[in-house]
């Protein structure tokens, strides 16, 4: 899209506006793309999206999904996370995963995921995902990386909150065929990993962790709750004796993050988190619900739809049939969950995890489960 | 036909409240049988038929772009036309009415999508979903019943405009596109006043209107034919004759889905305080199936199982052939009418209707009686299309 002649770069702006327009006159009411799209979804100016091209087990319940981005992708740093959506039975669902390799030489991006029970999305990428699907992408995100220049280095992770560090730690230290790669750009770094997991058998990219350990590049401290008892993070010094000379990263569930927050400011030392699932969501019968746009908060029963309890606290709202079968209600639920009055389903939505505004609902049959924002 | 509640022989006179209700009960049922079983497959299908009719549209006019030829004409124009039906029947108006809502895609959703139609969707939306949907067959509340333009109805009056209709109805179905259009604005009714015509709302929306309608002619009558080069009014004509096959076919199916012999309607004042159980009944008496061949309901959008569409106007439309025994076991369970029939006898049926309520309901009887005053001899059981 970007090859044009050099020599006609005055008339250039002009004659590629003009056939855009031509292009979208000749396809209204859809656009080129939708047409485009057909034949290759992975191309310059498309919604970014990736192709699965390799998905390979790391433990019995963990992943590692490899992913052909589109053109577009605009590449990422060692540690940075990613927002992917996946169609799960048919639905489309939205996850931020960390990108576990460093940028690789054939462009490929590669999220590691561990099927957490429940989880609908992680259950589906390691069990379900094949080769060949195509998937959303946004852009990788994240402040969540190695600074760039060296240094002491302590890691903190827990469970799956492994993946960042691994992403970083690969891209310092590349573990080929032949064994660990030591390149230059990487001697200026001291790294001590504290990584807690269950077990054993359950600690994703453990062998990883214990080639670099062995190789001598990382100091690694492994801790098993049913072998070691779970980490008492006050101990931590014991594990690591020149704690107070090294940067920590710690990434993992909120519990460990907010005891290592204590832990460190009590000490004055410096702390770098990273947390996936910040809030749980608590599914109930009724519940406030915030609208967004126009900051009313009306207090709504588990009966009640909506449409008519914003409507009688002077909300005004978009409706039509009041019963579920014309979708003049629907408003996109950003935060929280809802429960269809005829069949009982809950519509849950977290940000982050849905796409654009939120999960269009329809309010007319719609009754909050919980506290819930609606952008309107 | 003349609404239910003034029927000598009331079809529903033999259930019980209770009865009703549990026939609401019963089609709730089948609709979560639906939901809980609502995933990939389906998904699936719905990506593969838009996947198809968009590369059929591109191919049909690639191959036009050399119409002069007529083997070329002939096979681009066949598969333009259908490729302009599958996305206004099984794709556009599925979408629209929220159908493949749940899979989440903005792609593919009520809220985005924009159908090849003179008609702008928000507007179709309001007017089909919002009102046809919800006041099925209530004389006066649902304007589908003969658009405004024709009487399709005992209870509608006559006025002699209605003498007409015959010719409206064709006009109507070889416009039929722009019928909708017209029909979404309330044209009508907007157009009869001052006061109306100067409507900030009206006119808003006749803009969206026309801007479409220009987008649809560029794309048709101008860009197309310009890029086939030689075969400029070869191709022109290729896409007029698409839009009037899509027309006279819609309108056909359309015309099906309440207007044959044997669907009921209902008085204004018969549906206050409904029921869920008697919007339910009123959906099931309101509307008429087609039979007929896999092909011919996917052509028509599913909307030959107009029954099925109207209980469950939300669920996703390959759905319907599958649920379609056990509303018509429902049906026998309550004893009541499953309005059916091929094709050509639906569309049949619904024209005999235009042309028999063109004239006054007492038009037999008055014209046996001025016959009778002239003293001549009256065939018995000689009426006009009774």
């Amino acid at each position: 899209m970007s090859l044009t002649a050099p020599s006609t770069r005055a008339a250039r702006p002009s004659l590629r506006r003009r056939l855009v327009q031509l292009a979208e006159r000749a396809t209204s009411p859809l656009l080129p793309a939708d047409y485009l799209d057909l034949f290759d979804p992975l191309r310059p100016g498309a919604d970014l999206r990736g192709r699965i091209v390799e998905v390979h087990p790391e433990t019995a319940d963990a992943a590692t999904i490899v992913i052909r981005p589109g053109a577009d992708w605009a590449g990422h740093v060692p540690g940075q996370y990613v927002r992917i959506g996946v169609d799960v039975d048919g639905v489309r669902q939205w996850r931020a995963y960390s990108l576990t390799h460093g940028p690789r030489p054939d462009g490929h991006i590669s999220i590691t995921v561990k099927a957490v029970p429940d989880g609908l999305v992680s259950t589906h990428l390691v069990r379900e995902s094949r080769p060949g699907t195509l998937v959303h992408l946004e852009q990788a995100q994240g402040e969540f990386v190695l600074p760039g220049d060296g240094g002491r280095f302590l890691f903190v992770t827990a469970g799956s909150g492994v993946t960042p560090v691994i992403g970083m730690l690969r891209n310092l230290f590349p573990v080929a065929d032949a064994g660990v790669v030591r390149l230059p750009r990487s001697a200026a770094y001291d790294i001590v990993v504290v990584h807690v997991a269950p077990s054993a058998p359950d600690s994703i990219f453990i062998d990883n962790l214990r080639a670099l350990d062995a190789a001598g590049l990382i100091r690694l401290v492994a801790r098993y709750d049913d072998e070691h008892g779970v980490l008492d993070v006050e101990h931590l010094d014991e594990l690591v004796p020149d704690l107070h000379e090294r940067q920590t990263l710690a990434c993992g569930p909120g519990g460990l993050l907010d005891a290592l927050e204590r832990h460190h400011q009590a000490r004055g030392l410096q702390l770098l988190t990273e947390q996936f699932r910040a809030t749980t969501l608590v599914v109930g019968e009724g519940g406030k619900v915030a609208f967004s746009g126009s900051g009313a908060t009306v207090a709504a029963d588990g009966g009640t739809p909506i449409l008519d309890a914003a409507e009688a606290a002077g909300v005004l709202m978009p409706s039509g049939c009041r019963m579920g079968i014309c979708f003049g209600c629907v408003l996109p639920l950003r935060e929280g969950a809802v429960r269809d009055l005829r069949t009982g389903a809950v519509t849950t939505a977290t940000p982050g995890e849905t796409e654009g505004r939120g999960v269009p609902i329809q309010t007319c049959i719609s009754a909050a489960a919980g506290a819930c924002v609606i952008d309107h | 036909m003349t609404v239910l509640q003034k029927k000598t022989h009331n079809p529903i006179s033999h259930l019980t409240a209770e009865d009703i209700e549990q026939i609401g009960v019963e089609l709730d049922a089948i609709r979560q049988s639906v939901l809980d079983t609502r995933g990939g497959d389906d998904a699936a299908y719905i990506r593969k038929v838009i996947s198809a009719q968009r590369k059929l549209e591109l191919a049909s006019r690639a191959v036009l772009l050399v119409s002069m030829f007529p083997p070329a004409w002939i096979v681009g124009t066949a598969g333009l036309a259908v490729a302009k039906i599958i996305e206004n029947m099984e794709i556009g108006h599925n979408v629209m009415h929220g159908q493949w809502d749940w899979m989440r895609d903005p792609k593919i959703h009520s809220t985005t999508w924009e159908w090849d139609n003179a008609s702008p969707s928000e507007q179709w939306k309001h007017s089909h979903n919002e009102l046809h949907h919800t006041y099925t067959n209530v004389i006066g509340k649902d304007n589908d019943l003969g658009y405004g333009i024709m009487r399709v109805d005992e209870d509608q009056r006559w006025v002699p405009l209605y003498a007409a209709q015959p010719l409206w109805n064709f006009v109507n179905a070889c416009i039929f596109e722009y019928g909708i259009a017209a029909y979404d604005l309330e044209l009508g009714k907007n157009l009869a006043t001052k006061e109306r015509r100067q409507d900030p709302d009206f006119r808003a929306r006749a803009k969206v209107t026309l801007k479409k309608i220009r987008n649809q002619m560029t794309k048709d009558y101008v860009i197309h034919p310009l890029l086939s080069g030689p075969s400029f009014l070869s191709t022109l004509g290729a896409n007029a004759t698409a839009n009037l096959i899509r027309n006279l076919w819609t309108h056909s199916v359309i015309m099906c889905g309440h207007f044959p012999e044997g669907v009921e309607t209902f008085e204004r004042k018969s549906i206050v305080g409904e029921t869920r159980g008697e919007w339910y009944l009123r959906q099931m008496l309101g509307s008429a199936n087609i039979s007929g061949s896999k092909a011919m309901h996917f052509m028509t959008g599913n909307l030959s199982f107009q029954i099925e569409h109207h209980l469950f106007p939300d669920l996703p439309s390959n759905r319907y052939q599958q649920i379609a025994p056990q509303v018509q076991a429902l049906f026998e369970k309550y004893g009541l009418k499953y309005t059916t029939g091929s094709l050509p006898r639906q569309v049949a049926s619904a024209w005999k209707k235009v042309f028999r309520l063109s004239l006054p309901n007492d038009f037999p009887r008055r014209r046996k009686a001025v016959v009778s005053a002239l003293g001549a001899a009256q065939p018995a059981g000689e009426r006009i299309a009774a």
